[in-house]
């Protein structure tokens, strides 16, 4: 895990503050490349923040981010994160309909998006005709996530960062999305790095795992220390003791 | 009018005095400080006036014009704080727009080149860019706050800042123009604009008037769509850093 050899993204000693609040604090591990990574940790551990640093959507204070092994700063941002996708939560959307957001990311690359390529990748995230012209006001948590996933996937990201993107979604539409994010490592070798707080979902789902509070790393490693880590932080955080 | 006569006309000050002590509105003192400065203000530009008519240098116009620029640059400055660099991009909007007027309207002839024409039509000019960029500056900081998410979604999506910013210019742009659009579609009907009203008062043509009023009309709706579009452009950049983020400003 700390071997930025083969490390699709590596942190080394990365603080990330803003109006002198520290949200990360020498944070220092890597992400497998062509693997999943599940990132645990309480509310306001700085896992979100910590996927935005991928992304380049923010810079750290100090340290650096390498990204297959490059100084992140020396890619161009735009291609950056056409390379490293990002899906956050809250599944922001353009004002329009689902068609017009799932074309987006091909349209401010001035392509252009064909309805049939539209329903398939509603058809991957398990979504149906009949909603591709729909108002995105107008659709339910679960679909928005839906639509903001094959979206992020249109750019047909090496890196994926997904920012617990089934919080919103029924049991059958969890099995299908993390079917969809497996399918996604095994066929492509996507490198996946996944924040959630369901812990069956991480053991499920990933072959290694970060666990961070507040704004620092207490253990990185395979997936199984969630079970057998001996540190007390960990242990208290799995047992749902760790604030 | 004598100055005897304006004073007769200081009863329509005392009218909002005497409903603000009825009915305790409090706004007894700022109605009065509000009728000095305006006394005191518009008769110091009166005789200012005069003696740069008088003169007919350019140099003088030149000084009146950009006291005019600079005093709106500060007024309008003040509503785009968060946005860096701000005064010199108010500034710099208001001296195209100037420049771009006057050598409209004098290269063409349309109106002579001495300093009544000039200096009037620089007020009006001025002035209402200046009313376009605090309406302008207003909504676009307030859309991109608003927006922040869907502007970064652009950005995360590898979207260029003038392609995530878009939405909330364009609508900023359209805000500060629609009262200017919808003003001029009642023009007349409604109300008389002040200058065509002042130079029929001044005994004017009354068809000699209007054609002066279109003439302002007409130079209004490219000032508001110059002055928006101007410092929205230039404004946006100085929302982003090198590294194409949005800079989160303190509040």
């Amino acid at each position: 895990m700390n071997d930025s050899a083969t490390a699709a993204i590596h942190f080394q000693e990365v603080d990330y503050a803003i109006f002198d609040v520290t949200i990360l604090k020498k944070i220092t591990g890597s992400f497998p490349k062509g693997k999943i990574t599940t990132l645990v940790g309480p509310s306001g551990a700085g896992k979100t923040t910590l996927l935005k640093l991928c992304n380049g959507l923010i810079s750290p204070t100090a340290g650096d981010i390498f990204i297959n092994e490059e100084p992140i700063s020396s890619y161009d941002p735009i291609q950056l994160r056409r390379r490293v996708g990002i899906a956050l939560q809250s599944a922001p959307m353009i004002q329009g309909t689902v068609f017009q957001n799932l074309a987006l990311p091909l349209e401010l690359q001035n392509k252009k998006l064909t309805e049939k390529e539209a329903l398939h990748k509603l058809a991957d995230v398990g979504l149906a005709q009949p909603i591709l012209h729909q108002k995105v006001d107008d659709l339910s948590g679960g679909q928005r996530q839906k639509v903001s996933i094959a979206r992020t996937l249109m750019n047909r990201a090496d890196i994926l960062l997904l920012d617990e993107i089934t919080s919103a979604l029924d049991p059958t539409s969890v099995h299908e999305i993390e079917q969809l994010i497996i399918d996604l490592n095994c066929k492509y070798e996507t490198t996946i790095i996944w924040i959630t707080h369901n812990l069956q979902q991480a053991r499920t789902i990933g072959h290694y795992t970060w666990i961070m509070a507040d704004g620092e790393v207490i253990e990185t490693g395979e997936i199984d220390i969630l079970t057998s880590s001996t540190n007390k932080r960990v242990q208290r955080f799995v047992q749902g003791n760790l604030a | 009018m004598t100055y005897l006569t304006l004073s007769i006309t200081l009863i329509f000050v005392l009218i909002p005095l005497f409903l603000s002590k009825t009915l305790h509105l409090q706004l007894e003192k700022d109605t009065i400080i509000a009728t000095v400065r305006s006394i005191i203000q518009l008769l110091a530009v009166g005789y200012v006036l005069k003696f740069v008519f008088e003169a007919e240098s350019f140099f003088f116009i030149f000084l009146m014009v950009a006291l005019m620029i600079a005093v709106a640059t500060d007024n309008a400055r003040k509503k785009g704080k968060t946005i860096k660099g701000i005064t010199w991009k108010i500034a710099i909007t208001l001296v195209v727009i100037e420049i771009l007027t006057q050598s409209i309207l004098l290269g063409f002839g349309v109106v002579p080149a001495t300093a009544q024409y000039i200096i009037s039509i620089s007020g009006m000019v001025i002035g209402n860019a200046m009313v376009l960029a605090i309406l302008f500056l207003n909504r676009f900081t307030a859309e991109v706050e608003a927006r922040r998410e869907e502007t970064e979604l652009i950005l995360s999506l590898g979207g260029t800042p003038k392609q995530a910013v878009r939405q909330p210019l364009i609508d900023a742009i359209k805000t500060s123009m629609i009262p200017t659009i919808e003003s001029q579609k009642t023009i007349g009907l409604v109300q008389l604009p002040g200058m065509m009203s002042g130079q029929i008062i001044a005994g004017a043509d009354p068809v000699q008037a209007v054609q002066f009023q279109l003439m302002i009309v007409f130079l209004l709706l490219t000032n508001a769509a110059m002055s928006s579009v101007l410092l929205g452009f230039l404004s946006y950049p100085t929302l982003f850093n090198e590294r194409m983020q949005l800079i989160k400003r303190k509040r």
